[in-house]
């Protein structure tokens, strides 16, 4: 069992959409679309994000579910299912842009992340046109030495791409450690992509906080198994 | 005698007529400055709040509210659906069973409402939108309820404040809802939001007014 994900759009067509581009990368997640109104109308519904909602409380068993949204009526429609719900408190609301939030959100779901760090891995994916380095939580510079750090050589063939930088983003929103990959944030999926560190490419991760020697580790070992791609 | 579930089902029919009637000129405020949907997603929605109450009699004005409210929220589509169901809900919580609103939790119902409305859309006055007509109504009507009116008349009052509460979102710029992305250009024209709550607090006092004209009370 996963946490369970509900896409909520005005479209039926970008929800469907989201979902099938997120289900590729996480393919045990259960994913649920809840766009466009009950006759198939731009807009949102409350019965269909509700029942998608109760859909998906009952497949993720007790998991949990992490809600993502587009524009604001989707919103507003979701925070009322939540309070609708037969379990409002395993319902969380993800507040990220819908694409990149979903798919890290789903590839942390899939990594077996709880519900609440599945909504960070959603929220560490900065909205907007972000140059690398300034996306996610606040890094702040000129912070002297790391607490740890390690120096990785990429081997998978396919070097850093959508979803390792979603494995790295999703597993580090879960430490308290503030972590850069060469330089970029390590919890932003769009700034890790943007290094379009290739095979063969080094990672220098550096970390500071309670958790900086695990996030190093984490890091580190999913490099090393390539991840999961070998 | 307060306000009781005839007059919730009077208002809520009154609704659907006013809407159905204000259709065009809802659709219109909103081409100006929105997406143009509001006109008929409140007609749709409406619609759809009649056939519910046709379908489930409602024995209270709480039950009658919360019925609106689920409509509203799943045939609206728009941001207003959320919006009007909230609020309409938070008035349900707040009358609960009773079948005879007196002035005092009539106003209390008008001012969950409004509370729901800024809950969910986190605006605030001056930003041009619904919560330009909902907080005057709301103040009108706790003033009117403090001085002793009667139920019918802190309607009135609601009504009045709202209509004079949306005409003034005229010059306003826009810093909420689709509106927003126009900035200066949005001012010059009402906001369709504030216009519909007029036309529902209107809708509210006639209901009253009906209502309290059948058992022969004082209309003042």
């Amino acid at each position: 069992m996963t946490v369970g994900i509900v896409v909520v759009s005005h479209s039926s067509k970008i929800a469907d959409g989201a979902v099938e581009l997120a289900a590729q990368m996480a393919p045990d997640v259960e994913l649920v679309a809840a766009g466009g109104t009950d006759d198939e109308r731009i807009g949102t519904s409350l019965e269909k994000v509700l029942a998608a909602v109760e859909q998906s409380l009952v497949d993720s068993g007790g998991d949990g579910v992490v809600v993502l949204t587009d524009l604001g009526s989707a919103v507003m429609t979701a925070e009322s299912a939540v309070e609708f719900a037969s379990d409002p408190d395993a319902v969380l609301l993800a507040d990220a842009p819908l694409v990149e939030g979903l798919v890290a959100a789903a590839v942390a779901a899939q990594s077996g992340a709880g519900v609440e760090d599945v909504r960070k891995a959603a929220e560490a994916v900065a909205f907007g046109n972000v140059p690398a380095g300034v996306g996610g939580p606040e890094i702040p510079d000129n912070k002297g030495e790391p607490d740890a750090s390690g120096d990785f050589e990429l081997i998978n063939p396919l070097g850093m791409h959508a979803r390792p930088a979603a494995k790295i983003a999703g597993g580090l929103s879960g430490l308290e450690a503030e972590v850069t990959v060469n330089g970029v944030d390590g919890m932003s999926i769009m700034a890790l992509m943007a290094l379009a560190a290739g095979k063969g490419s080094t990672l220098r991760v550096e970390a500071s906080g309670k958790d900086a020697l695990k996030a190093v580790e984490y890091v580190g070992r999913l490099v090393e198994e390539g991840f999961g791609e070998l | 005698m307060g306000l009781d579930v005839k007059w919730a089902l009077d208002w809520l029919k009154l609704s659907a007529k006013a809407m159905e009637e204000h259709r065009v000129e809802l659709i219109e405020l909103d081409r100006a400055i929105g997406d143009s949907d509001h006109g008929e997603n409140m007609d749709r929605g409406f619609q759809a709040v009649v056939q519910k109450l046709d379908e489930t009699p409602p024995e209270t004005p709480g039950a009658a509210l919360k019925a609106a409210a689920m409509a509203l929220m799943s045939k609206v589509g728009g941001a207003a659906g959320p919006l009007y169901g909230t609020a309409y809900l938070r008035a349900a919580t707040s009358l609960g069973d009773t079948n005879d609103i007196e002035a005092e939790a009539l106003a209390a119902a008008l001012a969950a409402a409004r509370d729901g409305v800024v809950a969910r859309g986190k605006a605030e006055l001056g930003d041009k939108t619904m919560i330009d007509a909902w907080t005057p109504a709301v103040k009108a009507a706790e003033k009117a309820a403090a001085g002793g009116a009667d139920s019918l008349a802190v309607l009135e009052a609601a009504a009045e404040a709202a209509e004079k509460g949306a005409m003034a979102t005229d010059p306003l710029v826009a810093r909420k809802g689709r509106a927003s992305y126009l900035g200066e250009r949005s001012a010059g024209h009402r906001d369709p939001g504030a216009a519909s709550t007029a036309l529902l607090l209107r809708a509210a006092a006639e209901a009253a007014a009906g209502s309290t004209g059948d058992t022969g009370a004082d209309a003042v």
